[in-house]
């Protein structure tokens, strides 16, 4: 996925050496059928580890999913009720919205950080790796840390958010538990915490354009802004799109801030809850294991489906060099 | 929970019990010697140098037993709890609380204890009424009460003082407590005169059974919220937020946690539990300025109460000596023990007095006198799931968008529907 374009090219030549060379150097063998187990031998603990800690567990939650559990162990099927109560559970209809909410606000972290990987990527930069140190700083802060510190900055009465717009003369709002805003602020944090990740890859995937390409640009007569928009964005198609999936589906298991920052007794709890808090709600709260496992399952194939249409959609607006 | 399977537990609680009876009368000597490590989970990390001098004793007494901790945040216990039950691993003593009881119970994990009380002569009616009820399913004992909640009414003495009205006493009832708020409210300095959370069992659960009202019925099979008495029980926290307006907004409460806007000052009267002196005392402000008196007076002094209990596992590879530690556990030397940390009241009747001597700069007895007004904490097999829809529906009604009666109406609804699916295995 990473692959860029001159990767593969540099790829290509490799293969183009004279054949001779090779022969020379003793670097050719002729294909052999006998070793095709060592392949399967280097892909094991791989295959084992995604086997038993990635498949197996889909497939038992598929089944798990036509369940109903009892408390302790112990499980009876029932056919499709969980999915029948799912489609029926005006709770789940909320979380998938809200969901879908949180999606559309994390994907702005997208135009953010091309914008700020452009910036840092302006030769001449100084001081590069203390500004990337920076942005990705919330990436590896632990999610518990984040979401304490901004629900102090958020606080309605004695926030840092507040007090400066009270500076202003604006009399702020109770952030995070306020239902109509609740949302925007929990996605706000996790925006700011997608941005500096999201930009590390793109910073990666502009380094990789060649510079003559805007070279011959400027000789053109092209400035900075149409630099950005003719050289760069169509060239950093491929990791922009990387981005954006990765995005969605990070977007689709957000569960940790809105755990950490909505409280079970927070008044905007039903606005701002998302599918998987409440699978965790309804497997771990409330022991109904089968459901949730149905509501698990519903969400993997939502992501399958929408990672799919991302996929086709891409032929229209990626670019592979 | 479905036929088979409660069938399943009461023959896995019936060859426990034998085995039971069974080691003690004939295998006991034979194990003496031989040492043995049981484990005792818990949540509470206030409570571990106690615990640790309860069991340190505890070894004196029996050197071949010995007792490791296993503390889980609350937060991880009851999922942690359950997976090891599920796996037949769960530790072999365990704090339990009244909301999870019956689960457990009902679940076949818990042992059943009363012949083990009757055989040694352990006298169950020392512990407080409402937390021995609690403990029992289908007119059997699982645990063994450990400690008790109170409740009562915090004042901040020097606000009583600036706005001239008389300090509470012990004696007041509801209205009282609506004219002292309705004077020591002050929207210019931003003070208020009490908070009125939509915290269960800080808020209504306290004012429900004052006014004759139930969360939920007797047998565990209805839901009380639609009872007129119930909502009246609520409807006092409600008006003290909408209609008097003399108690911090849901979302402030929400923001800052009531007990922070009591200690620092920003409001004068805070219902709190019998675990708080301690946070507060941590506040100098606030330990100079607190004092407490008994829960105001609705039609009766009744009040929920929640307490914890120790439960042996139903398969500890150990139950002999799992059972000589709860024992002692229960014992007058252990309860007086706990009571010395200042955060729990123990459930044995007559040995809280280190818990008031651990409170010397608050009137601490009050809460303790209170106490056979406590009735069982409310629960059914599953409380987890019909809990958080009060607490959820109630919040329209704190922000005015829906009266209370018609929240009640939602919450025993739905309530009611999840209480006949326990009856049919979820």
């Amino acid at each position: 996925m990473m692959a860029s374009s001159s990767q593969i090219e540099q790829g290509r030549s490799a293969r183009r050496i004279d054949p001779k060379t090779l022969r020379a150097s003793g670097l050719r063998r002729r294909p052999s059928h006998r070793g095709w187990w060592q392949g399967y031998f280097f892909i094991l603990p791989t295959a084992l580890g995604i086997g038993v800690f990635s498949l197996w567990p889909i497939f038992q939650t598929l089944y798990f999913s036509f369940t109903t559990w009892g408390a302790f162990g112990g499980h009876k099927w029932s056919g499709f009720a969980n999915y029948r109560h799912a489609f029926a559970d005006t709770e789940l209809l909320q979380a998938s919205i809200n969901t879908l909410i949180y999606t559309g606000m994390a994907l702005t972290s997208v135009p953010i950080a091309i914008v700020v990987a452009a910036l840092l990527n302006r030769p001449g930069m100084k001081a590069l790796t203390i500004y990337r140190t920076l942005y990705f700083l919330p990436v590896v802060t632990l999610p518990a840390a984040v979401a304490l510190m901004w629900k102090l900055l958020y606080s309605g009465d004695y926030g840092v958010i507040n007090w400066l717009l009270g500076l202003a003369g604006i009399d702020g709002p109770y952030w995070l538990s306020d239902p109509a805003m609740a949302i925007f602020a929990v996605g706000g944090v996790a925006v700011w915490s997608q941005v500096g990740y999201n930009m590390v890859i793109l910073l990666a995937g502009m380094q990789t354009i060649p510079r003559d390409y805007y070279e011959a640009a400027e000789i053109d007569g092209a400035g900075g802004f149409r630099q950005f928009f003719w050289i760069t964005v169509p060239l950093l198609t491929p990791s922009i799109f990387f981005v954006c999936v990765i995005t969605v589906i990070n977007a689709f298991q957000a569960f940790d801030l809105v755990y950490l920052m909505i409280s079970p007794t927070n008044p905007a709890l039903t606005k701002t809850e998302t599918v998987v808090y409440l699978f965790y709600q309804r497997g771990f709260v409330e022991n109904n294991g089968g459901y949730a496992a149905a509501i698990a399952f519903l969400l993997m194939v939502a992501i399958l489906i929408l990672t799919a249409i991302q996929f086709r959609l891409q032929k229209r607006w990626v670019h592979y060099g | 929970m479905d036929r088979l399977h409660t069938r399943r537990a009461a023959i896995r609680q019936t060859l426990a019990t034998a085995a039971f009876v069974a080691l003690g009368a004939v295998a006991a000597p034979a194990f003496a010697d031989s040492d043995v490590t049981l484990s005792y989970a818990m949540w509470d990390q206030a409570q571990m140098p106690a615990m640790q001098q309860i069991i340190s004793e505890f070894h004196q007494a029996h050197p071949h037993i010995n007792v490791k901790i296993q503390l889980t945040p609350w937060s991880d216990y009851w999922t942690k709890l359950r997976t090891g039950a599920t796996g037949g691993s769960a530790p072999d003593v365990f704090w339990m609380t009244v909301a999870y009881f019956k689960y457990y119970a009902a679940g076949g994990v818990l042992t059943q204890l009363d012949d083990l009380a009757k055989k040694d002569g352990l006298d169950m009616s020392v512990y407080v009424p409402a937390i021995r009820q609690a403990y029992q399913y289908d007119g059997k004992t699982f645990g063994i009460p450990k400690d008790v909640n109170s409740f009562g009414l915090f004042y901040n003495k020097t606000l009583f003082k600036a706005a001239g009205v008389p300090l509470p006493t012990n004696s007041w009832t509801w209205n009282d407590v609506v004219d002292a708020a309705k004077k020591l409210t002050d929207p210019t300095k931003g003070t208020y005169g009490i908070v009125a959370a939509d915290a269960d069992e800080l808020t209504w659960y306290l004012t429900v059974p004052q006014a004759g009202g139930a969360v939920i019925s007797a047998d565990g099979k209805t839901s009380g919220y639609d009872d007129p008495n119930t909502i009246k029980g609520v409807q006092f926290w409600v008006d003290m937020v909408d209609k008097y307006h003399v108690s911090p907004n849901l979302q402030q409460t929400t923001d800052t946690d009531p007990l922070s806007l009591f200690t620092s000052g920003k409001v004068a009267m805070y219902y709190g539990g019998s675990w708080d002196p301690v946070a507060i005392a941590q506040v100098p402000d606030a330990k100079a300025f607190t004092g407490v008196v008994r829960l105001p007076k609705g039609d009766t002094s009744k009040f929920y109460s929640n307490g914890l209990a120790n439960a042996i596992y139903v398969n500890t590879p150990h139950p002999q000596e799992a059972w000589e530690f709860v024992k002692f556990l229960s014992s007058k030397r252990a309860n007086e023990i706990q009571s010395t940390t200042g955060t729990v009241i123990p459930a044995y009747q007559g040995q809280a007095d280190n818990y008031i001597k651990g409170l010397p700069w608050l009137d601490a007895k009050v809460l303790i006198d209170q106490l056979p007004d406590a009735v069982p904490f409310p629960s059914s097999e599953n409380t987890p799931v019909w809990r958080q829809f009060a607490t959820k529906e109630l919040a329209n009604a704190w922000a005015g968008n829906e009266s209370v009666a018609d929240a009640a109406k939602k919450i025993a609804d739905q309530m009611n529907a999840a209480l006949a699916n326990e009856q049919h295995g979820q």
